[in-house]
């Protein structure tokens, strides 16, 4: 059994955007928390700490993770992707060419929630499009510049990697 | 961010989890088994849920188990909803599960989560109870079977120390006509104002309710007259609400006069889709 | 024009799509305390008692403040503690503070401080304000401190009454064939920006307060931290960096009060204020909601002779912003119409709600739910159709607004124009209901739509532009980049002005109040006309300072120097000329000796001719013009269960000229996502003790994906000649119409009027029931 016993804080290592962290927690730190304030990747935003709007989803094991609703110890053993992880990757040029983002707030949960699903299907249907991503709120758009940022990368995937 | 910290064990075996339950209990703490965290980690931080130490069921290899076991479809209880969601062997659960909540969430919450869970709509569980599942349950007194419908009243009645480990389905289940219908509010998000499941079983449909009583249920009395082939499907639905439990939800998601009115539409949509001959 | 009117890249757009964007909570500096709330889980009560024996003895905790000893605080009328003394009159109102070394230690001991309230009466809507069996939830109304425009009466739950008495009521009543009357009622709601509402404070040793706000409003935040703690102006320093989201909620200055007074009981010590989501939708100000009657009479051909309305607004516990929603409510308090008679009585109410900040669109998406919808009442009694009638009454160049603003071709847009675009776009000719199968109908509402701004008379805005040594220029401006891409359109402008590549354009994102002009509020749809001059003015500074040096090196009149492709050269001989970047830094001669130095120009812009409304009759121009549009809607209706899909909605604008067609498009279609939402789903739920119900996203639902229709946007241009451009304000108008032409179009499909707030299917099966009863 994995055992956290102590009421004290403890050292775990983390895989996050493919670098390894030892960072200092506490058995009850969600894993939004310390991605923001024990590694400075503050591209996840607490927009409700309740799992209700997308703001802090990150990609763990190729799927999208509100990371308030995990805490980082369940993160062990986990492959996990932050916005500050994707480079200059088509989703993220289709976001900036569409336009898709204004406040910018929820825009890294949106980008991560669209990589996910490209990275687990190439061709997804409108409707499988919808499931996903009504994960996330966007206050700003109305949506379609996101769901033509989406399409975009979809229609040209033949003949680019999404990565 | 909650503002209290506990210990957190993640057992690897039945009884580890047991045990470890057992000794938090000893100390005088207060633990809960946890499975995809979602409750705990949001009703935590406002103060509604308290835990001293999370005994993480993900690591037992019963809870993780899918796959069939002899006629049985067995679904451990670790299993996220949106396993369902890829995976469509049983159609109605695939169909009722993907309308809790949202996708990423899904990926969180665990079907004994949400079984088991606090608030209250508990969807996830129609489907059992439709399809007379059984439950895995284990505890101090060690491990055993159920039927669901004997040990699901409003909620799942576990004993101090118990957890739900697996449910299993039987076959014949899995492939007979259904239907799940969410209703909210106002569009597509959202609690449910009212869910109805029904499968259709040997010329018999039954239902269950998410979202009518705080609670969810399925009734035998309902079922008995919405299969009444002697009255028309307005009047079965009619005649049905005699039998329905009280009290019926009046919240900011309806009225109970609302709900009536949506439950009324909603059971005779189901009654038209499932077939059951409607007396001229 | 190159640049002006394309779809620009955004400025802010890498930093947004990498998360390298900063926003205030993301400043996490070792040394920081935290801070949390307890907030009153009442609507109306007495503090009997606090208990902070168990939280002072919570390890890490700094300090726990309470109730007393803090000024009065509020915009216009100061009747609000920062934090509450003696009486919370608000579900969410701040009752204690802690500062601890952790957010945890903070939450914690903040959970352990026990409170004993005594509940008293709430009132629950204006309605029930303005009745005097209510408790008086201001007694001492006439004491508190305000500003001159404001009236409330005391003895009252009246925060204000704003009059508009234009032409003769009497003659107006005795000219109309055709009366009708209706009554509209809302609660509040929010503007759940994705941000929540964060303020970071310290207090240095030279008495500096340094402030770092997610706000729309950091030049405020500076008056008032000084007007409020008696703080010299100049040592109040707020940053502002990229805000999350705002649409008028952090116009309102409350969490940057709460980081002053922690850092101060801290030693100021540097502390952070950060909402919970929960905190933002119940502490921090809401969208204000509204009781109305209007009453409209018009002659037998459909011609408009008088409008008296009556709006009760929902402000609140508190004034702050909430008598400025409803003197605005009054300026434009009738649809875009040509009405010679019209009274109105504006009044800002107190009630034990959540108070209200400025919402997208400023009262106005709010008085057009019901004005509009009594519009449609009328075209029903006359059997005109709904846009004719409207067309034939609509404001024209010549005509007055209610506050006898004399209007021009520049001052409003064509609003006939707008309509009959609507009407092609909206196949207006087919009809408004279309049977689609035995259970669904579609169904076309409309609604029209103006606004004006009503801002401080003397606020103004500031440009400067410094140059770089490579020849490219940094746009140093005090909008705030909220995400509406102001700063884009600005560096457009110089970029255009300067006949230089946009990617030479480099705009500060951030606003430091010390260093960056001021901009007085980003709010209002202002941004671009304010700005915008002030960015011209600044080039055209820039520019003369350039031409003046080249005229120096060039050895040639400033009349003969022309610039283009970032140099600048003699208009008779364009070969002898010198690149920018010779010139920006001051320019070198060959034998190392230098003339001039950096460039830096300078532009500001207040708008003139702004004045207040006369107390009796509103009589005075609040702003400088009126954008118009019309604005449809269409749904799919289930005729049996009430439920619907809206499938289309559509915006056409009177923008003057689109400077960023993808912005400009981008605010239209979001600002109609929000309008929706208001209008369908977004409300406040409360319950007996004013509590609200449903302070959470899980219950508090704005749009999501997929559950938008699809959008159509249209611009016409007429242009207002002062400003950048022609550009009117849009920034807000695609809202506006959006909850009246939901109105509108579920009254039609439904058969029945539906006038309240949100549209959602049990209303209308209420309404069935009720007229089948």
């Amino acid at each position: 059994m994995n055992r956290y016993p102590t009421n004290q804080r403890f050292t775990i290592n983390l895989e996050i955007n493919k670098e390894w962290y030892e960072i200092d927690i506490l058995a009850s730190d969600i894993l939004l928390d310390v991605l923001r304030d024990k590694i400075g990747l503050t591209g996840a935003k607490p927009g409700c700490l309740n799992g209700d709007c997308g703001a802090c989803t990150v990609i763990v094991n190729n799927q999208p993770i509100k990371s308030c609703l995990m805490l980082a110890i369940e993160a062990i053993d986990t492959e996990i992707l932050t916005i500050e992880g994707l480079k200059d990757t088509p989703i993220q040029r289709a976001f900036v060419e569409h336009f898709a983002f204004q406040c910018g707030y929820c825009t890294s949960g949106f980008i991560l929630i669209c990589q996910a699903l490209l990275l687990n299907d190439n061709n997804p249907s409108p409707e499988k499009i919808k499931t996903w991503l009504s994960s996330n709120i966007c206050r700003c758009t109305g949506y379609k510049e996101i769901e033509e940022s989406i399409r975009s990368v979809i229609n040209n995937i033949k003949n680019q990697s999404i990565k | 961010m909650l503002s209290y910290n506990f210990e957190y064990y993640k057992p690897k075996s039945i009884k580890e989890a047991i045990e470890q339950y057992q000794t938090s209990k000893s100390q005088d703490k207060k633990p809960l088994y946890y499975g995809g965290g979602t409750e705990i980690l949001t009703l935590g931080r406002l103060n509604y849920i308290y835990t001293d130490a999370i005994i993480d069921l993900k690591g037992i290899p019963e809870c993780k188990e899918f796959g069939f076991q002899n006629n049985e479809l067995v679904i451990g209880s670790t299993l996220s909803l949106s396993v369902f969601e890829e995976n469509k062997v049983f159609p109605l659960l695939t169909n009722t599960s993907k309308e809790v909540a949202d996708y990423s969430s899904r990926n969180s919450i665990t079907i004994g989560g949400n079984i088991c869970g606090q608030i209250f709509y508990r969807e996830a569980v129609l489907p059992f109870l439709l399809s007379d599942s059984t439950v895995i349950i284990a505890g101090p007194s060690g491990v055993k079977k159920f039927l669901i419908n004997e040990i699901f009243n409003k909620e799942l009645r576990l004993d101090e120390g118990e957890f739900l480990v697996q449910i299993g389905t039987e076959k014949e289940y899995l492939k007979a006509p259904y239907l799940s219908v969410k209703k909210r509010k106002q569009w597509d998000t959202g609690y449910p104002l009212l869910t109805v499941a029904a499968l259709k079983k040997d010329g018999i449909i039954r239902f269950a309710f998410s979202g009518v009583c705080p609670y969810p249920f399925r009734s035998i009395q309902m079922e008995k007259i919405l299969n009444d082939k002697k009255l028309s499907y307005k009047d079965r639905v009619l005649a049905s609400f005699e039998y329905l439990p009280s009290p019926i939800l009046n919240d900011i998601e309806g009225s109970d006069g609302y709900r009536l009115f949506v439950l009324e539409n909603t059971l005779s949509n189901i009654l038209s889709y499932l077939g059951g001959e409607e007396l001229e | 024009m190159d640049i002006i009117g394309k779809g620009v890249t955004r400025k802010d757009a890498w930093e947004k799509v990498t998360g390298q964007a900063i926003y205030t909570g993301d400043h996490k500096e070792t040394k920081i305390l935290h801070v949390k709330k307890v907030i009153s889980p009442y609507g109306h009560a007495n503090i009997k008692n606090i208990d902070i024996t168990k939280a002072e003895k919570v390890a890490g905790v700094r300090a726990i403040i309470t109730g007393g000893n803090l000024p009065l605080t509020g915009e216009e009328i100061r009747d609000r503690y920062p934090i509450a003394q003696d009486k919370v009159r608000y579900h969410g109102e701040v009752v204690a503070l802690v500062v601890a070394d952790t957010p945890k230690q903070a939450k914690f001991a903040a959970d352990s401080i026990q409170v004993i309230y005594e509940p008293l009466p709430v009132i629950n809507s204006p309605i029930d304000a303005i009745n005097p069996k209510y408790p008086l939830l201001h007694p001492d109304l006439d004491t508190y401190k305000k500003i001159s425009e404001v009236f409330p009466e005391p003895g009252t739950n009246i925060a204000n009454r704003t009059k508009i008495r234009k032409g003769d009521i009497k003659k107006g009543w005795q000219e109309s064939d055709i009366i009708v009357e209706e009554k509209f009622s809302f609660s509040p709601s929010d503007h759940v920006a994705m941000e929540t509402r964060c303020s970071l404070a310290e207090i240095r040793a030279d008495n500096k307060v340094v402030i770092s706000s997610s706000s729309q409003a950091p030049f405020m935040i500076k008056r008032l931290i000084s007007d409020y703690f008696g703080v010299e102006i100049g040592n109040v320093i707020v940053n502002t960096p990229l805000v999350g989201g705002a649409f008028g909620g952090k116009a309102s200055v409350q969490l940057e009060l709460l980081a002053y007074i922690a850092s101060k009981a801290v030693n100021g010590r540097l502390v952070i204020v950060e909402n919970s989501r929960e905190e933002d939708i119940l502490t921090s100000p809401c969208h204000i909601g509204l009781d109305a009657t209007v009453k409209l009479g018009c002659t037998k051909s459909g011609l408009l002779k008088i409008a008296e309305m009556t709006y009760l607004w929902d402000g609140g516990a508190y004034a702050d912003k909430a008598t400025d929603l409803s003197r605005a409510g009054a300026v434009d308090c009738t649809g875009p119409y040509n009405i010679e008679n019209i009274w109105c009585d504006s009044l800002c109410m107190y009630t034990n709600h959540p108070y209200a900040s400025p919402y997208r669109g400023f009262a106005h998406s709010e008085v057009l739910f019901a004005f509009e919808r009594t519009m449609d009442s009328l075209s029903k009694k006359l059997g005109i159709d709904p846009l004719e009638l409207r067309e034939m009454n609509a404001i024209l160049p010549g005509n007055s607004t209610p506050t006898q603003v004399q209007l021009n071709s520049s001052t409003v847009g064509n609003l006939p124009k707008c309509i009959s675009e609507l009407k092609k776009k909206m196949n207006w000719e087919e009809g408004q209901l279309v049977k689609i199968n035995d259970n669904t109908i579609r169904a076309k509402g409309i609604a029209c739509v103006w606004k004006t701004s009503t801002i401080d008379t003397n606020a103004g805005s500031g440009v400067i532009l410094t140059f770089n040594p490579d020849g490219s220029v940094n746009v140093i401006s005090g909008v705030i980049e909220i995400g509406t891409g102001t700063k884009t359109v600005l560096a457009q402008i110089v970029s255009e002005k300067l006949k230089m590549d946009i990617d030479h354009v480099k705009v500060q994102m951030e606003v430091n109040t010390q260093s960056t002009p001021e901009h007085w509020k980003t709010v209002a749809s202002r941004a671009t006309l304010m700005a915008g001059r002030a960015a011209i003015q600044a080039a055209e500074d820039a520019l003369l300072q350039i031409k003046q040096l080249a005229s120096i090196v060039l050895r040639a009149p400033v009349e003969d120097i022309d610039l283009g492709q970032e140099r600048v050269y003699l208009r008779g001989d364009p070969e002898i000329g010198i690149p920018f970047n010779q010139l920006v830094y001051g320019y070198k001669y060959p034998d190392g000796s230098a003339i001039g130095g950096q460039i830096i120009g300078r532009g500001q812009y207040t708008i003139p001719h702004i004045t207040n409304l006369d107390p009796e009759t509103g009589a005075g121009k609040p702003g400088p013009e009126w954008t118009v549009g019309a604005q449809g809607v269409e749904v799919e209706y289930d005729i049996n269960e009430y439920t619907y899909k809206i499938v289309r909605a559509i915006s056409v604008i009177d923008a003057g000229k689109v400077l960023n067609q993808k912005t400009a498009e981008g605010q239209i279609m979001g600002a109609m996502s929000m309008g929706l939402a208001f209008g369908g789903r977004e409300t406040f739920y409360f319950d007996n003790f004013g509590r609200v119900l449903n302070p959470q996203f899980r219950t508090y639902r704005p749009l999501r994906y997929g559950e938008n229709p699809e959008y159509i946007c249209e611009f016409v241009n007429t242009p207002q000649l002062d400003a950048p451009y022609g550009a009117r304000g849009l920034g807000e108008h695609g809202l506006l119409g959006m909850p009246a032409a939901l109105g509108n179009c579920l009254s039609l499909a439904a058969g029945i009027p539906l006038n309240q707030l949100p549209l959602i299917p049990e209303l209308i099966w209420r309404g069935k029931k009720g007229s089948r009863l």
